[in-house]
């Protein structure tokens, strides 16, 4: 096996994650698809980083981790924020802004 | 993962494991994205999430798939589990579609998308790899490698994101703290205005139906036998988890009746 296969299965990884972005309308599950669309990334990052050689590769997906771990903790809040107010966690009900 | 290690393949070993664990990986993305529940979803992406840390084992990344089970299953997943619980666990997502065709849109946009991806990584020339035996030992080990990256190369990514974590924890307090506006009114406040409004003086009713039920989300019933719903707590009265059992006790006589009945019936026939 060669290890493109891993490539292949982080790109399907990640279109399955970008569906569900567009599909799901809890947001919580839509947050969840963005993490699984993260993780496919560091899969790509740690087969190239295996591929070439050197660890650049593996240090980019760390720091991936670390962004992710931010942007679920602030993201996570602001759903709970929102659930507080409007007793719902559905994007399609956050819409007052629209005409 | 020696350097000398084929430059084409990989051993059968990892060839198996890819192919057992991608499957789960790949249905577990799936079930994360079907899935109707919220709970189920965020369980199926762990399940993905191990895996993942499994492969990245594999691929020599070996302070990398610690991590991933640390930080990922271990702390954003049972994250993501605590606001599930938050919001409300029986919460389902409704899956009628707002916008007429959304979803196959959605899911042909998808396959376009992966086509390209999947072209554009069979088009490059990515025959042959170089593997991580000398990057790993170069430093004594993929651990110290890392870290001689991070503190010389990358030390001001490495600074700023020590940054980022700190702002994203202040936010999380600033977004999710409620200051109170007024002050709780002590118990003795309360007993006064219950006195000043004159109803219900003394303490509201307990729930329960004594001697059958004594759980706290069975009202209590009214001479008449109708559930008296004062005396189950405002909370879940508020979401409507009522449970009653007015109904129960009669059903309960019947079938007590009908079972002394039977036997009854029985013994007249022996005795006959």
């Amino acid at each position: 096996m060669n290890p493109v296969n891993y490539l292949y299965l982080a790109a399907l990884l990640f279109t399955i994650g970008a569906v569900g972005v567009l599909i799901r309308r809890n947001a919580i599950v839509v947050f969840m698809c963005v993490e699984l669309m993260l993780n496919a990334c560091n899969l790509a990052f740690v087969t190239f980083s295996r591929m070439h050689g050197n660890l650049d590769g593996q240090v980019i997906a760390f720091f991936t981790m670390v962004v992710a771990a931010a942007e679920v903790v602030v993201g996570l809040a602001i759903i709970v924020s929102v659930f507080r107010a409007r007793h719902s966690a559905s994007v399609d009900d956050a819409s007052l802004m629209k005409l | 993962m020696s350097a000398n290690l084929a430059a084409y393949t990989t051993s059968t070993g990892e060839a198996f494991q890819f192919w057992v664990l991608g499957t789960v990986a790949v249905l577990g993305a799936l079930s994360t994205v079907l899935m109707k529940k919220a709970v189920h979803s965020a369980l199926s992406l762990a399940g993905t999430m191990i895996v993942l840390a499994v492969f990245y084992l594999a691929n020599g990344a070996y302070f990398l798939g610690v991590v991933q089970i640390v930080v990922y299953t271990g702390a954003i997943m049972m994250l993501f589990l605590f606001v599930v619980m938050l919001v409300g666990v029986t919460a389902a997502d409704s899956l009628k579609e707002t916008i007429k065709g959304q979803r196959w849109l959605a899911a042909a946009c998808g396959l376009g998308f992966g086509i390209l991806l999947a072209a554009g990584i069979g088009n490059a020339s990515l025959k042959d790899f170089a593997g991580l035996g000398t990057a790993n030992s170069a430093h004594g080990g993929n651990v110290e490698g890392l870290a001689a990256l991070i503190f010389t190369k990358y030390v001001f990514a490495f600074e700023i994101t020590g940054a980022l974590l700190i702002t994203a924890a202040v936010g999380a307090m600033v977004l999710t703290h409620r200051e109170r506006t007024e002050r709780a009114r002590t118990q003795r406040e309360l007993s006064e205005q219950r006195v000043r409004e004159g109803k219900h003086v003394p303490p509201l009713p307990a729930p329960g139906v004594y001697a059958r039920h004594n759980a706290v989300d069975i009202a209590g019933l009214l001479p008449d036998g109708t559930p008296a719903e004062l005396t189950v707590m405002q909370t879940l009265r508020k979401r409507g988890q009522i449970r009653d059992v007015s109904n129960e006790a009669l059903s309960d006589l019947k079938a007590l009746e009908q079972r002394s009945a039977e036997r009854l019936g029985r013994e007249e026939e022996a005795s006959r």
